[in-house]
């Protein structure tokens, strides 16, 4: 009894050094934060930086205030609804078009080389073309954002196709499964942890898809803002639309990662 | 004639880039109802080729497989094959995989069912029908995957060193528990192996193959006294040996 005791004290010790360390680390983090915030502000004060140039913390918590009232709400759900668009069409046009390749060994044997070429073409690069034929606006930002994704989405998912176990492939075969049958019962559901890590991949390049098409095309969203304020010189505005941004991007990816964990309960994934 | 399979003559060449490579020639043989038969020989030697060839996944380059009289062409609903690993989905239950050919055969009828929660009851599975293969040992989740190719009833059961990815001690004592469920189901088997104590102690007929390209080199007839007739008995007696050495003369092993 005594032995047991002192193992769970050793345990309870163990267990209070983690959270001790975990405390540690979030309030460090935190008070970096604040640190930066308290020295941008303070050396903006004394006038040993130029808050014209370098902005200022309560002076980009002003812009933010004074934009409230003046469509910032709108600039952010603008943004969020390109990249959610970009995303979910890049990725479930990304999954079909592998699937369509997986399905055709022939097929996939002809546009391996173009898709080689197409992934590593960097796709700001046709942002142009895009808006021509897209038309100047949302469209083609979204097709950008789209096109980014889509591309990274096939080959990852074609290779998790391609190598799917060939030992259960057979063992449905031995069954007489069709080859539709052996794609939604062995060779997709094996690939769904593949396509989660896609969906966390794909939400980073949408992002970065949008925003790069609202520098080049727009009249809305946080890409806008940065490119506007930049032009006008005001740089409360676009540090403002940067920061936002950044939570924006965090916490989009937060949701990713709730949707991954919930599909995963779902399809039941011990090991992924 | 008159088997329940009859294996006509069968060869497979296989083409290559580099070449072609002459896997199996000329295999002949006939197995009854019922009967338990190995076939045995050097690893490589194409055993695998002739199980595939007789559960119509492939089709030889001569020669036909018949089964009750008719010949073999696609995939036999005569036949279950199972592999060397268990390839239980783990993304399904175990309930579930064992669904898996009846799902993909069409036949997920309360009667089909019903037969497989049977097999899962008697060979003691069922209180873990709602776990995940993960959760199972080794010899567990032979057994679902086993479970899951008689579900669709097949009259032919095709073992392909169905026992081999298991530790010695799982082996042994899997080996008596398959061989007890499919003398109470009344199988035939064909059992490919590289393990001669295993070939032994579970079937009644050993078809010995030379290398490769793989022909019939000698069929040994194994017999036990009834009363000691399980493979852990058979392993225990002593003609179990004479069988043994016999057999391992015969087969062309080079290390």
């Amino acid at each position: 009894m005594s032995m047991y005791k002192g193992e769970s004290n050793a345990r309870a010790a163990y267990l209070r050094k983690i959270k001790k360390r975990k405390i540690y680390v979030a309030s460090t983090q935190i008070l970096l934060l604040a640190a930066i915030i308290i020295l941008w502000e303070v050396l903006a004060r004394f006038k040993i930086i130029d808050s014209f140039i370098m902005s200022q913390p309560s002076r980009i918590v002003k812009t933010f205030v004074r934009m409230l009232s003046d469509g910032m709400l709108m600039h952010i759900s603008v943004t969020c609804l390109e990249t959610l668009a970009g995303f979910i069409l890049g990725t479930v046009l990304g999954t079909l078009i592998a699937v369509g390749l997986w399905w055709s060994s022939f097929v996939s044997r002809v546009a391996e080389p173009y898709l080689v070429v197409l992934n590593s073409l960097p796709k700001i690069a046709l942002g142009p073309v895009i808006i021509i034929w897209a038309g100047a606006g949302m469209k083609a930002i979204i097709v950008v954002a789209l096109a980014i994704s889509m591309i990274v989405t096939i080959l990852d998912m074609l290779s998790g196709f391609v190598n799917t176990d060939r030992e259960k492939i057979k063992m449905a075969q031995t069954f007489g499964a069709s080859k539709s049958q052996t794609f939604l019962k062995i060779v997709f559901p094996s690939n769904i942890g593949r396509l989660l890590n896609t969906l966390k991949v794909n939400i980073g390049l949408s992002l970065v898809g949008v925003i790069a098409g609202e520098f080049l095309v727009s009249k809305a969203g946080l890409g806008y803002l940065i490119v506007y304020g930049g032009q006008v010189f005001q740089m409360d505005l676009v540090m403002c639309s940067v920061i936002i941004l950044a939570i924006v991007a965090a916490l989009m990816y937060r949701c990713v990662l709730l949707l991954e964990k919930y599909l995963k309960k779902f399809f039941n994934f011990t090991s992924v | 004639m008159g088997g329940v399979l009859q294996v006509d003559g069968v060869g497979q060449i296989y083409q290559a880039a580099n070449g072609e490579i002459e896997a199996i020639k000329e295999i002949s043989f006939e197995v009854e109802k019922g009967e338990f038969i190995s076939v045995v020989g050097p690893s490589g030697c194409g055993k695998s080729t002739l199980l595939s060839i007789i559960s119509g996944l492939y089709t030889p380059t001569v020669g036909s497989v018949y089964i009750n009289g008719s010949k073999v062409c696609g995939i036999s609903r005569e036949t279950g094959y199972m592999l060397q690993n268990d390839n239980l989905l783990e993304w399904r239950s175990v309930l579930k995989n064992v669904y898996l050919g009846l799902e993909i055969r069409r036949m997920l009828t309360p009667e089909y069912k019903n037969y497989a929660k049977e097999l899962l009851k008697n060979y003691g599975l069922y209180d873990f029908k709602d776990k995940y293969p993960s959760q199972l040992s080794g010899g567990m989740r032979q057994r679902a995957a086993l479970i899951r190719t008689l579900a669709v009833r097949p009259e032919i059961l095709l073992l392909d060193e169905a026992f081999s990815a298991l530790d010695y001690q799982t082996r042994i004592s899997l080996t008596d528990d398959v061989y007890k469920i499919l003398k109470r189901e009344k199988k035939t088997v064909v059992m490919v192996t590289h393990d001669i104590s295993e070939a032994i102690s579970m079937s009644d007929r050993v078809i010995v193959l030379t290398k490769r390209p793989a022909c019939v080199k000698s069929i040994h007839n194994v017999s036990f006294p009834d009363n000691e007739d399980f493979p852990l008995q058979r392993r225990n007696n002593p003609d179990f040996r004479r069988y043994f050495n016999k057999i391992w003369g015969e087969l062309d092993v080079h290390v």
